[in-house]
C-alpha cells in the first residue's frame, strides 16, 4: 500500500486534445485530484458576438474537428428555434443521418484506436502484432462507413458544408445511398465482434451518481426531452436552468454541475435512461449485453458506445431507405425584437447545449454553451479519486495506467471543452 | 522508413481527423513506408527525435508553443503546415482583431494563461517547407502530398 503518492501525468495520450492530471495521496486518501485541461483558448464564443447568425454554424463547427457535425447541427437548431423556422421531416432525417455518421466515426476512433490498446496491454495500435492487426482493419472499415455517410450527406466528414440553416444544399444520389448501405451492412458483424470483446473486459469501478440524456421514442440524437436517472423529466429548453458553471482555476476549461451535483453524460447515460427505445434489430442482436445497463460502472461507457454503433447502423439503414426529393433550404426572416433560441442534441460524448440570442439586425447578441466534456469533468475527477483509493495496493505505474484507462473510458474531448465563456478569474 | 511526427497546436484538430480518415484507405501503404514517432492521438507522448517529416496543424498562441515549434523545426527535414490555422492563423486568430470591448473581456485570461499578444501561423516563427491550406485540409490533397514526400 502507498501512504503517500504524488502523481503528475503530463500530456495524457489517446484522447481528443491536451490535458494533464495531478494527484496526491496522503494516509491512503486522495487529497488532491486536478484535471488540468490545457488546450489553448481561441475565444470562439466572444468572436461570434456581433457576427451574422448565418456565420454561426460554420464558425462553431470549428470549435472541434472531431465533433464538428454536432456543433454545426446544434447551432443550427438554436438559430432555427430563435427565428421560428421549422425544418421539414426530410431535413430532420438528413440531420439524423449526419449526426449518426459523426457518432459512428467518433465511437469507432475511440473504441478501436484509443481503448483497444489498453485491452491488449499495448501503448498504441501501431504496436499491434499480426494477430491483433485485424482489429485495426475493422476499426478503419467502421470509420470509413461513418466517414462515407458524413460525406454523402454533409459534403465532407469534417465541417460539413451541405448542412445549412433551413435544410440541405444537396441530397445524396441513389448510387451513393446504396454504397453507404453496403458499407454499413458490411461493418455490422465487425462491430458485434468488438462488443463481445468489450463485454469480456474485467475493468470495473462503480459509483452511483446521476445521468442525464435526451430521451425519445426512436433513440435519435436530436430531439426529445431531458431525462435523468433520478427521474427528472424536463423540456430541452430548460436544460441550461439546471446547470451551474464551476470555475476550475487550474484548468483552461470551466466545468458544470447538474442541480449542484456532479453528473455524467454520454453513451452509457443514454443507454441507462433510454435503452428500451433502441432500434428493434439492435435490441435483438445485443440483448445479452444490454443486460449490463443501467450500469454505474464507467468502463461500461465503452460497451455502450459499441452497442450504439449497431443502433446507428440499423437506424441509418432505415433512414437511407426513406425516399428523398430535392428541397430548397427554408428562408428565415429576422425577428422583430431580440430572439432567443436553444439547441440541445446528443453529441457523441453526451448532451450538447447551445443558447443564442439574435438581434433584429440579424447579429448574434449572446452565445452560451455547455459541452459534454465540461459536464463530465467534475464527475471524472471524483471517479479518479475514488477509483485510486481502491487500487492503492498496485504499483505507481499500474495506478497511472488505470487512471489513464478510466479517463479514456470517458472519451473526453478537450478541444470542445475549451471554447471559453465569461469567466471571472480571481 | 521515413520517420514522421504529427503535432497539434492551437486549433480544432480537424486536420488530424482528416489524416486519421485518410488512414482508412492508406494505412497498409503508409505503414510500409513510415514510422510514426510522435502522435499524441495514437501513442504516449515522447521526446522529439530527428524526423524526416513533421505534419503540423494549428496556430501558435503561447511562448511554450513557439519553443516547441522551433524544436520541431530544428529536428525536421521537411516541415508541412496542415490547414488554415497552421498556414494563415484563421480561425484561431480571430481575437487578434477584437475591438477594445472584447479585448478587455479576454485580457485577464490571456495574461493568466500566458498567451502571446496575437495568435500567428507557423511561418511567423519558422520556415515552412510545404503548405496544405483549407479548413479542414482536403483528404485527397493530403494523400497526394504525403505520397509525393514518400517517393
Amino acid at each position: 500500500m502507498h501512504n503517500i503518492i504524488d502523481l503528475d501525468l503530463k500530456n495524457i495520450s489517446k484522447i481528443e486534445g491536451h490535458t494533464h492530471l495531478t494527484l496526491k495521496v496522503r494516509d491512503n486518501k486522495v487529497t488532491e485530484c486536478k484535471l488540468k485541461i490545457s488546450e489553448n483558448k481561441r475565444f470562439f464564443t466572444n468572436a461570434l458576438v456581433g457576427k451574422s447568425y448565418k456565420q454561426a454554424p460554420g464558425l462553431m463547427s470549428r470549435i472541434c474537428g472531431t465533433c464538428s457535425s454536432a456543433h454545426a447541427i446544434c447551432t443550427t437548431e438554436a438559430i432555427e428555434k430563435a427565428l421560428k423556422l421549422k425544418p421539414s421531416q426530410q431535413t430532420q432525417n438528413l440531420r439524423n443521418l449526419l449526426v449518426n455518421a459523426g457518432h459512428l466515426r467518433d465511437h469507432a476512433m475511440h473504441l478501436y484506436f484509443f481503448t483497444l490498446p489498453d485491452l491488449f496491454n499495448k501503448d498504441s495500435i501501431l504496436d499491434f502484432n499480426e494477430e491483433e492487426h485485424k482489429w485495426i482493419h475493422d476499426g478503419l472499415a467502421v470509420k470509413e462507413a461513418g466517414n462515407f455517410l458524413s460525406t454523402i450527406i454533409g459534403g465532407r466528414a469534417v465541417h460539413p458544408p451541405n448542412a445549412v440553416i433551413g435544410g440541405f444544399t444537396k441530397i445524396p444520389t441513389k448510387e451513393e445511398i446504396q454504397e453507404s448501405k453496403d458499407k454499413l451492412i458490411n461493418v455490422r458483424p465487425r462491430v458485434l465482434k468488438l462488443i463481445q470483446l468489450l463485454f469480456k473486459d474485467k475493468s470495473t469501478f462503480e459509483r452511483k451518481t446521476n445521468y442525464v440524456a435526451l430521451v425519445n421514442k426512436d433513440y435519435n440524437f436530436l430531439e426529445g426531452q431531458i431525462q435523468t436517472a433520478r427521474g427528472t423529466i424536463i423540456p430541452e429548453e430548460q436544460f441550461g436552468d439546471h446547470l451551474t458553471r464551476v470555475v476550475l482555476p487550474y484548468s483552461t476549461a470551466s466545468a458544470f454541475e447538474w442541480e449542484s451535483k456532479d453528473f455524467f453524460v454520454g453513451a452509457s447515460a443514454r443507454l441507462n435512461v433510454n435503452q428500451q427505445n433502441l432500434n428493434k434489430e439492435t435490441i435483438k442482436d445485443t440483448q445479452e449485453y444490454l443486460k449490463k445497463f443501467p450500469s454505474d460502472c464507467i468502463f461500461d461507457n465503452n460497451l455502450a458506445q459499441a452497442i450504439e454503433c449497431i443502433h446507428i447502423i440499423d437506424s441509418s439503414i432505415e433512414l437511407l431507405n426513406t425516399p428523398l426529393k430535392p428541397e430548397e433550404p427554408l428562408k428565415p426572416t429576422l425577428p422583430q425584437e431580440t430572439a432567443t433560441g436553444v439547441g440541445v442534441i446528443e453529441a457523441p460524448r453526451g448532451t450538447l447545449y447551445y443558447r443564442l440570442d439574435i438581434n433584429p439586425s440579424g447579429t448574434i447578441a449572446l452565445v452560451d454553451l455547455c459541452i459534454p466534456t465540461q459536464s463530465n469533468t467534475i464527475h471524472l475527477e471524483k471517479d479518479i479519486a475514488a477509483y485510486v483509493e481502491t487500487i492503492l495496493d498496485k504499483s505507481k505505474s499500474e495506478i497511472s495506467f488505470e487512471i489513464e484507462k478510466l479517463i479514456r473510458a470517458y472519451d473526453p474531448c478537450m478541444s470542445c471543452a475549451t471554447h471559453f465563456l465569461r469567466i471571472n478569474w480571481e | 522508413m521515413k520517420k514522421v511526427g504529427i503535432f497539434s497546436f492551437t486549433c480544432c484538430e480537424g486536420c488530424v481527423v482528416v489524416f486519421i480518415e485518410a488512414l482508412n484507405t492508406q494505412y497498409d501503404n503508409w505503414m510500409k513506408k513510415i514510422k510514426i514517432e510522435n502522435f499524441r492521438a495514437l501513442k504516449k507522448v515522447k521526446p522529439i527525435k530527428q524526423l524526416d517529416i513533421a505534419l503540423i496543424e494549428g496556430a501558435i498562441s503561447t511562448p511554450s508553443e513557439v519553443k516547441k515549434l522551433k524544436e520541431i523545426r530544428s529536428k525536421t527535414k521537411t516541415l508541412v503546415a496542415l490547414g488554415s490555422g497552421a498556414v494563415n492563423g484563421f480561425p484561431s486568430n480571430q481575437r487578434n482583431k477584437f475591438g477594445p470591448k472584447k479585448q478587455k473581456q479576454i485580457q485577464p485570461l490571456i495574461d493568466k494563461l500566458h498567451q502571446n499578444k496575437t495568435i500567428e501561423p507557423l511561418n511567423k516563427f519558422i520556415k515552412v517547407d510545404v503548405e496544405i491550406p483549407g479548413c479542414p485540409i482536403d483528404e485527397q490533397q493530403l494523400i497526394k502530398t504525403l505520397n509525393g514526400l514518400l517517393d
